[in-house]
């Protein structure tokens, strides 16, 4: 078998209907709200990071493919925006797009060579390609090695909102991340979409039934490297810092993390499971490389026995009290 | 001598040993990954980890028993080695009907579990392991270079490492067991041979490579407990280029390309990091399925 087969959850709120619709609108006001009880920079950490594992979900949840190499795309963008917006006098709107175009090129080229292998060799590849990336931010002069790019100016929104302020950043992310989820949900639902599933279930009947299966993976890696590199561009404006941490390994494996806890190849999971990661981070942070042991115990916990995740385990539930039969790994929307 | 192309000898020479170890470190570490891939399908991303845990357990015997270097590089394997077994048992052998890629982020948790206990206890700075025996100190001239007795002895004991792992895989009777069950394990299992035991045992076998590798890099390299991730997605890279299909192309791929990243080193240092990864990235223009690999 060439193709990799993730027993997905598969649900879509598409197929719940209006419960989906009162879910996603409850999330938005909550979003809305939210920076007047909660910390403000926690929030748009875990924004961020909820974006990047999204981006994650939509290649490993919808194409079968697990790259290991995701953080060259967050970290990468990370420094081409805040290199742009520091060094260059962007504003921070055109910094953003700007490590996003570098992701989205990064991923044709990465993508281009990776798709050449398939399984454990695809995600052995990627990790590679990525840590080639790390040398080169470890060396090249416009990254400043360990120190990374610090004190990158937040700038003026559109040349008039104050990004200084911490509520117009809050809601500046939050604009960014909500067209991003809309985006990944109609990539999800669009014919595009339903081939790409159909690639991850069944390759070689996806190229007997005449799809070019290799533009396919392609597309979607290079639209999950860019979304990963918008992600990667925010949090460099939001915290004035690109760094080595954004592009190391550990990095990619804490997004395979994420969405893995929360729940690969749902629409929620990956946001879920952002939010529980970068808490468990918040409060764990004075026991130092705990947080690592911590990490890797909640992947073998998560591989032995908790594969759906937290939101596909509750889908399933769901499901399965309204007496419907669970089906693994096909959607049916 | 003439210096070559404007580089002394002494210089071309000193960075093409200093590729032939690392190419050994290497050459060792993807036979003990394909050895367990062959049989378990999984790519063992702890095993960085496990090599680092040789070093470490060489180091502690030295520190607190006092036991040398050459008891240590029998002991380190043996010891870590059953705790591969544990691990297998505990672990790994609940996911074999799972899809490949679960074996790998198991593997990716475990190795995060123990970077991050020896962080803890050891910090990330190394500790440095002087217990080389008396026989391998010092060095010889060659005439064109100096040859410290050490690393020559590295290149050697991994060149018999890794003839021992092919002819006790390729020419012996257990050998042809694991072959044989590697090709079709439910057929093995019917001829009355015990394959899980087997499975259990070959995880045990090839975590023990990566700790007598482990122990080979004690003196050369600080025992740390980062020593393990640097050089495993180093590895990984070595495995893409050679792909797994084979005991003698892991050997061949590890050693050659240690000499290209030697090479590099002298001819162009900047690139010294990533040499490895363009090689892997034109391998994968070239041909796909990897030098030495079967087409997927």
């Amino acid at each position: 078998m060439s193709s990799v087969h993730i027993p997905s959850a598969a649900v879509a709120p598409g197929s719940n209907g209006n419960l989906a619709k009162v879910g996603v609108a409850a999330l938005f006001v909550l979003a809305l709200v939210a920076p007047f009880g909660l910390y403000p920079i926690f929030l748009m950490k875990a924004l961020c990071f909820a974006l990047f594992a999204a981006a994650f979900n939509l290649l490993l949840g919808y194409g079968g493919l697990l790259s290991f190499g995701h953080a060259a795309f967050f970290g990468g963008a990370a420094y081409i925006a805040a290199h742009t917006v520091k060094v260059w006098g962007f504003p921070p709107e055109l910094g953003i797009i700007a490590g996003t175009a570098f992701a989205a090129l990064l991923g044709v080229v990465f993508g281009w060579l990776a798709i050449r292998r398939q399984g454990i060799y695809f995600a052995m590849v990627t990790l590679a390609l990525s840590q080639m990336l790390y040398f080169v931010a470890l060396e090249a002069k416009f990254t400043h090695g360990e120190d990374g790019i610090q004190a990158v100016p937040r700038g003026h929104f559109l040349g008039f909102l104050d990004l200084g302020d911490t509520y117009s950043m809050y809601y500046f992310v939050l604009a960014i991340c909500v067209l991003a989820f809309w985006l990944i949900y109609r990539t999800i639902h669009s014919p595009f979409g339903q081939v790409l599933k159909a690639i991850r279930e069944n390759e070689p009947r996806a190229i007997s039934l005449g799809y070019r299966v290799d533009q396919y993976k392609l597309l979607a890696f290079t639209l999950s490297a860019a979304l990963a590199g918008l992600a990667g561009s925010t949090k460099a404006i939001v915290f004035q810092l690109a760094s080595l941490t954004d592009v190391d390994w550990r990095m990619s494996g804490q997004v395979v993390l994420m969405t893995l806890v929360g729940g690969v190849g749902t629409v929620f999971g990956p946001v879920v499971g952002a939010f529980i990661l970068v808490t468990m981070e918040n409060y764990l942070a004075e026991f130092g490389s705990w947080v690592t042991v911590i990490q890797g115990a909640i992947f073998v916990v998560c591989v032995l026995t908790f594969r759906k995740g937290v939101v596909g385990e509750i889908a399933a539930l769901v499901r399965r009290g309204k007496g419907e039969q669970p089906s693994e790994g096909g959607g049916h929307h | 001598m003439i210096p070559l192309l404007g580089i002394p000898p002494q210089v071309l020479f000193g960075q093409l040993l200093l590729g032939l170890i690392n190419g050994a470190f290497y050459a060792m570490l993807s036979l003990g990954l394909a050895v367990i891939f062959g049989l378990l399908n999984i790519i063992n991303f702890a095993h960085g980890a496990l090599y680092m845990m040789g070093a470490f357990a060489a180091w502690l015997m030295l520190d607190h028993l006092g036991i040398g270097y050459w008891p240590a590089l029998i002991l380190s394997p043996l010891l870590i080695g059953a705790f591969g077994v544990i691990l297998e048992k505990t672990f790994l052998h609940r996911i074999y009907k799972l899809d490949h890629l679960y074996g790998l982020l198991l593997t990716f948790g475990l190795a995060l579990i123990i970077e991050g206990l020896f962080r803890n206890y050891y910090g990330v700075s190394g500790q440095a392991y002087d217990a080389v025996p008396d026989l391998l100190k010092g060095g010889n001239n060659l005439g064109f270079m100096f040859l410290p007795t050490y690393r020559g002895w590295v290149v050697v004991a991994s060149l018999i490492i890794c003839f021992g792992t092919w002819f006790a895989i390729e020419r012996t009777k257990l050998g042809s067991y694991l072959r044989a069950a590697t090709e079709n394990p439910k057929l093995v299992q019917a001829f009355g041979i015990n394959v899980p035991r087997m499975i259990t045992l070959t995880y045990g076998f090839g975590v023990a490579l990566a700790a007598m590798a482990g122990v080979l890099a004690a003196p050369i390299y600080h025992v740390s407990p980062l020593m393990g991730s640097d050089i495993i997605i180093v590895v990984f890279a070595v495995v893409v280029i050679g792909g797994m299909g084979s005991i003698v192309g892991a050997v061949i791929s590890g050693f050659g390309l240690g000499i290209i990243e030697g090479m590099t080193k002298v001819f162009y240092p900047e690139a010294s990091n990533t040499v490895i990864f363009v090689v892997m990235a034109i391998v994968l223009l070239v041909k796909p399925a990897g030098l030495f690999g079967k087409a997927a």
